[in-house]
């Protein structure tokens, strides 16, 4: 227990709680951090007058937000199209879960070469049916549309593989019930299937949320966030900021916002689970007593 | 759901053109790669159909030129930083993996056993950690280890240890609360039946607990491997041209403009072989850690 304890002190709470510190501070990487200037909130309140902040702020909500609808109808949708007792399943789930294990940089990678404006697969297609090339990673609207694109390929799994398990541990008599009564196909999805699935949907829909603004390594090698700003992502301006405008202390700043959303969803995914346990203990305290 | 029901699906064409066209769709990219790296780069650019080309080891051949054990003919220049690279992986991600799983096998079953903390406060550990990103973590961890974490000259930043500390610290509260939920399956009589036969604590932990949450610690491992293995954004920060990872190298040689394909996507074949095999040998254990979180609390 107490090695645990201490490696997380030491590598986790202070460094969050230097970060929070440093956020304070007018400081660049070649300075050690007692040579800092003490400038309070600047660093705050500055980023609200930084329109390339802002506009990275926007482009990874549209990211996350265009990210995580996609995934969740196509993957629910998915589950619910494969839920079936076939043979070969497990292989089915391992092919899946293969773009999530590699890592995000090969994902990037492969992308990269996919996009490629004269050697890619998706322009060579293209133009082979006498279609016109795509400017896929270097035009500001194609350049988001195709990093969506890519992120949907490596997580859609995720969710496909989580409805599925919510899915198959659905109460097989409610189901019954609703056959018996001549529920359609549809009509078992709609008012059957997918309410029992809820609790464990919005749980993936917030994990799978938090990952998005996570997301840094497929957008680095994929566009390095342009062109211009138009898929610089939060996390990936974080990087940026330290790495190559040297200023830590808006970096750190940056950061606690990215942590301060993040928070947010973590302490909503957390009180959710919490109420939907507690309203399931009050019902199953309400049967047994009936 | 009754058998007439079921072979009629089982009949049903659409269905399996949905699953080969997913099946195509997961692994048409990885396989892409891999027969990109097996590509010379004339047939890379070339116009013709990419499904017909002479596949060639070459590109392996010049990323690996100063680990093989024999000098291939076709590489003039031997560069060694993938060799070593892929050596400093290797290390890193197996030290954070040993390290990682000892400590928290310790620290799970002592909260299981010895009751310190809720499940509760575990569960949300795990979770919140899951929410911090890497590039969060970067400025106070490229600060600290820089200019604080030193001994004498030498500093923590460019050492093997200074980013095994980091790995291990990111990867424990899932470690732990993953591995807790196998220990607490363990029945504590068969470890009392143990000790009644004379075994001390370390030979029940050992020999009764550890072979039973073996899916647990398998499950633990990869997830810890496949992050300090893949992990790119810290690495950067903190290693040096002679500890740097293969993430690192990979993206240091992705350049604007001539792009020699086939050498990098040999590159990232070799860096995706471990999860790749890791997934095939263990998917149900993935699976299992995957959806840990959402399915049950």
């Amino acid at each position: 227990m107490a090695p645990a304890v201490a490696v997380m002190t030491v590598a986790l709470l202070y460094p969050i709680a230097y970060m929070v510190y440093a956020s304070f501070l007018d400081w660049n990487p070649s300075q050690r951090i007692g040579e800092a200037t003490f400038v309070g909130l600047r660093n705050y309140t500055s980023l609200w007058s930084d329109e390339s902040f802002k506009e990275s702020l926007q482009v990874t909500l549209k990211f996350a937000a265009f990210v995580v609808s996609l995934e969740m109808v196509i993957g629910v949708g998915l589950a619910l199209l494969l839920d079936r007792n076939i043979r070969g399943m497990s292989v089915l789930r391992t092919i899946f879960i293969l773009p999530m294990m590699i890592a995000p940089i090969v994902v990037g990678l492969i992308w990269r070469y996919m996009y490629h404006p004269t050697v890619g697969v998706f322009n060579k297609t293209l133009n082979s049916f006498g279609f016109e090339s795509v400017p896929w990673l270097s035009d500001s609207f194609w350049s988001l549309t195709s990093i969506i694109i890519a992120d949907i390929w490596q997580w859609t799994p995720f969710i496909f593989i989580l409805s599925l398990a919510a899915l198959q541990s659905l109460p097989k008599s409610a189901l019954e019930a609703a056959r018996i009564d001549g529920a359609s196909g549809w009509q078992q999805i709609i008012h059957i299937k997918l309410p029992l699935m809820l609790p464990v949907l919005i749980v993936t829909c917030l994990l799978r949320l938090i990952d998005a603004f996570k997301v840094l390594e497929v957008v680095l090698v994929m566009t390095n966030g342009g062109p211009g700003l138009s898929t610089e992502i939060l996390s990936l301006r974080i990087a940026r900021t330290a790495s190559e405008f040297r200023e830590l202390g808006v970096a750190a700043a940056m950061s606690n916002y990215l942590l301060l959303v993040l928070m947010m969803l973590t302490i909503a995914m957390f009180v959710y689970t919490k109420i939907s346990e507690s309203r399931a203990e009050k019902l199953k305290r309400a049967v047994e007593e009936y | 759901m009754s058998q007439a029901a079921l072979t009629t699906e089982r009949r049903n064409p659409a269905f399996y053109a949905l699953v080969v066209a997913l099946i195509v769709m997961a692994l048409g990219p990885i396989v892409m790669m891999i027969s990109t790296s097996l590509k010379l780069n004339v047939d890379v650019m070339g116009e013709t159909s990419s499904l017909l080309f002479m596949p060639t080891v070459a590109n392996y051949e010049t990323v690996l030129c100063d680990v093989l054990w024999y000098t291939p003919e076709r590489v003039e220049y031997c560069d060694p930083t993938f060799g070593r690279a892929l050596g400093n992986s290797l290390i890193i991600a197996l030290a954070s993996t040993a390290i990682t799983l000892i400590i928290g096998t310790m620290a799970a079953y002592a909260l299981v056993r010895f009751r310190f903390m809720g499940r509760g406060t575990v569960s949300m550990t795990s979770l919140m950690m899951r929410m911090v990103p890497p590039a969060v973590l970067l400025v106070p961890v490229f600060g600290i280890w820089t200019f604080d974490f030193c001994v004498g000259e030498s500093c923590a930043a460019g050492t093997y240890w200074g980013i095994v500390l980091v790995y291990v610290a990111m990867n424990l509260p899932f470690v732990i609360w993953i591995l807790q939920s196998f220990i607490v399956q363990v029945p504590i009589q068969l470890e009392e039946a143990a000790r009644v036969d004379g075994a001390n604590p370390f030979q029940v932990f050992f020999l009764v607990v550890l072979p039973l949450i073996k899916p647990g610690l398998a499950a633990a491992a990869i997830f810890t491997f496949r992050i300090a293995w893949n992990e790119f954004l810290l690495a950067n920060a903190l290693l040096d041209r002679n500890t740097r990872t293969v993430p690192v190298t990979i993206v240091n040689s992705l350049t604007e403009y001539d792009i020699d394909w086939g050498v990098i996507m040999a590159t990232g074949s070799l860096l995706a072989i471990p999860p790749i095999i890791f997934t095939f040998v263990a998917s149900k254990q993935i699976i299992t850690g995957m959806t840990a979180g959402a399915v049950k609390g």
